[in-house]
């Protein structure tokens, strides 16, 4: 996780707040690395994690938590990381057709299903509380995290079934069990045209107003420099801690083993 | 010992084995795997990448190999944005192909329009200055084995070869020159295995209606994932056999002739076709040791959104843009080029961040022996400020 990041954001793995739905968005620029953030934060907050991974493998997100000082692997074997690998799971629904019902959760991929039901049970039965009737698991609060939603508009589902999602989630995750979310979506570079169901953008508007802290990174407007790798727009937008309706805008850049964030115009190479 | 299995998945991280052995042999050799303890055999034509260990092939052009990153990391997809005439994308597409037989790596070749072996015809002819550093190794060989009668000349590896092709027999080097003025042998692209997809001449079968792909793509598809299965570079195979990398090119998806309506409508009914299949595609990749180069006519597509997932769903991505019949072809200012290489996109696999060349305004020229990708600046002259400018090019290094 970025040091520079939680205080930002006001936020530490011994004290993590709950019931946060935030939305990661990009445009023209590679938001990625804020997932890995939010994983090895939670991870080590002691949340029990259920982590949609459906853009890349899970050697990458493990190489990359490796480095920020995370084992997904001991997660895994500990319990405490539900580890979903959409790319894997992906081939056996769309290689063998006409056999069904096989990992419901990509439901979506078989015709005459447009919704997200199945991803949303696996989701929710991963982050149920199992045996302890008290509710207080050795893991608190759960914590869903999808990378990214933009995979999803990718594969046919539209836009209104992926906010359907997005909301049942929140539902069942912020408020009932009162854990946290954080979501990716891509954006493209220009906007898309009203009324485009399959649009990246209508997604985006509706899930801003769903979430309570986004998080929307795009390139730099003059184009690609080696040393600032882009600006990122922090709006508090939930009631809690009376940041309310707060916007706090950065530029960042991307190393190795983390990221620094600074106030626009101090980055080192320009000072 | 037993080596371990090798990682997949894009994943190949450090540490490689020491390239202390002699180039060219094969690690079937005993003497290179007695003392083998590393988890993971050098393949002929691959080398890891100096950032993060990554298992990289060469795209055939060197050039482009520098420009993303030193190479094509093994288990990622090459998304090339065809210029206007697909001349140069599939020039590139030929030297990824030809790359592979040279370096002996398995090929599958998939085209709708013309006939893969079509394109095979045309690989341009690898130039063969290789044949010195095979002697030497030749003259070590021989000096490692004490046994060898003095009448044979050349090491017992290559006895039965005829000696013109003892230059690619094994070649480990990464990267190599092709003369575009002439084809590849046929006895070399024979030593090959070759695989091919040929869509008018494949079956048609029912399994477009059931997924969201159309039906060419979802016959692609099968067929890759069953060579890649059969030919075991999904580690289905026991550890004995010879690790491999299998390069596919895809030849110009997207476009009509796959059934696809992508390139024909602002807002196609196959919209999300191409972008389900290249996401599966990503799955096959990463859990095999495969390379992907995959063209499209992206001039066609008008729906740019689509455009920006599908090089989402890719992992490098590159744009040709020919002058050939606009108005840069007789501008003097391009008179050495032939286009401009746009980098839509590096990936950075296993890691954060990963360093790649400044690629802002690249121009490419095809020559007979180099495809060459330069940087192209523009300086002005002072000393006439009203008559214009002088022009200088700096190459890349």
């Amino acid at each position: 996780m970025y040091a520079e990041l939680n205080s930002i954001l006001n936020a530490s793995p011994d004290n993590c707040k709950q019931g946060e739905f935030t939305l990661i968005s990009d445009r023209k620029a590679d938001a990625s690395f804020l997932v890995h953030h939010f994983l090895s934060f939670y991870l080590r907050a002691g949340c029990k994690v259920c982590f949609l991974g459906l853009a890349q493998s899970f050697s990458h997100y493990s190489a990359v938590a490796q480095r920020l000082g995370v084992s997904l692997t001991q997660a895994k074997e500990k319990g405490q990381l539900v580890f979903y690998e959409g790319l894997k799971d992906c081939l056996g629904v769309l290689l063998r057709e006409g056999s069904t019902h096989e990992s419901p959760t990509l439901d979506f991929l078989r015709p005459h299903c447009s919704d997200l039901k199945g991803l949303y049970d696996f989701v929710s039965s991963s982050v149920a509380r199992v045996g302890d009737a008290a509710g207080t698991g050795p893991w608190a609060p759960p914590v869903l995290l999808v990378d990214d939603l933009s995979v999803l508009l990718s594969l046919g589902v539209s836009a209104g079934a992926v906010l359907d999602f997005t909301h049942y989630c929140k539902a069942t995750i912020c408020t009932e069990l009162q854990g946290n979310m954080v979501t990716l979506i891509r954006c493209e570079e220009e906007e898309e045209e009203q009324g485009d169901e399959q649009g990246s953008d209508v997604l985006l508007k509706g899930l801003i107003h769903q979430c309570s802290l986004a998080l929307q990174v795009q390139g730099l407007l003059t184009g690609y420099c080696k040393h600032i790798h882009g600006e990122v727009e922090v709006w508090w937008r939930g009631v809690a801690n009376g940041m309310q309706m707060q916007k706090k805008v950065l530029q960042y850049k991307v190393h190795d083993k983390g990221a620094v964030f600074f106030a626009r115009g101090t980055s080192s190479v320009v000072l | 010992g037993t080596a371990s299995a090798v990682c997949f998945g894009g994943s190949m991280a450090a540490p490689m084995k020491n390239t202390s052995a002699p180039a060219g042999l094969s690690f079937n050799s005993t003497s290179f795997q007695k003392k083998s303890r590393s988890k993971l055999v050098s393949i002929p034509g691959t080398r890891p990448s100096v950032q993060n260990g990554q298992l990289l092939v060469s795209t055939g052009v060197t050039s482009l190999d520098y420009v993303i990153g030193g190479g094509l990391a093994v288990g990622t997809l090459l998304l090339i944005e065809e210029d206007r005439y697909d001349s140069y994308s599939r020039m590139l597409l030929k030297y990824f192909l030809a790359e592979g037989v040279v370096c002996g790596h398995e090929l599958f070749v998939a085209s709708a329009w013309d006939h893969p072996d079509e394109i095979l015809q045309e690989l341009p002819a690898p130039i063969l200055d290789d044949v010195a550093s095979v002697t030497s190794m030749e003259d070590q060989a021989q000096s490692c084995d004490p046994d060898n009668p003095e009448s044979m000349k050349i090491a017992w590896r290559y006895q039965n070869l005829p000696k013109v092709q003892t230059a690619l027999a094994s070649s480990a080097r990464f990267g190599h020159y092709y003369d575009v003025s002439k084809t590849m042998d046929a006895d070399i692209l024979q030593r090959s295995k070759i695989h091919m997809f040929f869509l008018p001449e494949e079956a048609h079968s029912e399994t477009g209606a059931l997924s969201p792909m159309t039906e060419a793509y979802a016959s692609l598809l099968k067929s890759i994932h069953g060579v890649i299965h059969k030919e075991g570079f999904d580690g289905a195979t026991p550890q004995s056999k010879v690790r491999n990398i299998m390069r596919l090119g895809l030849h110009s998806l997207g476009s009509t002739l796959w059934g696809d309506d992508l390139c024909c409508r602002e807002k196609p009914t196959h919209g999300h076709a191409l972008t389900t299949f290249l996401y599966a595609l990503r799955g096959l990749l990463r859990s095999s040791l495969t390379v992907a180069m995959v063209t499209i006519p992206s001039h066609l597509i008008q729906n740019r959104a689509v455009m920006g997932r599908i090089t989402r769903l890719s992992d490098t991505a590159i744009a040709l843009e020919s002058f050939r019949g606009s108005d840069r072809e007789t501008n003097p200012l391009y008179k050495d080029y032939h286009g401009l290489l746009h980098v839509r996109q590096v990936p950075h696999l296993n890691c954060l961040v990963c360093e790649v060349p400044d690629s802002k305004d690249l121009a490419f020229k095809l020559k007979r022996k180099q495809f060459t990708i330069e940087v192209i600046h523009f300086f002005f002259q002072k000393k006439n400020p009203f008559f214009g400018f002088s022009v200088s090019f700096l190459p890349l290094k």
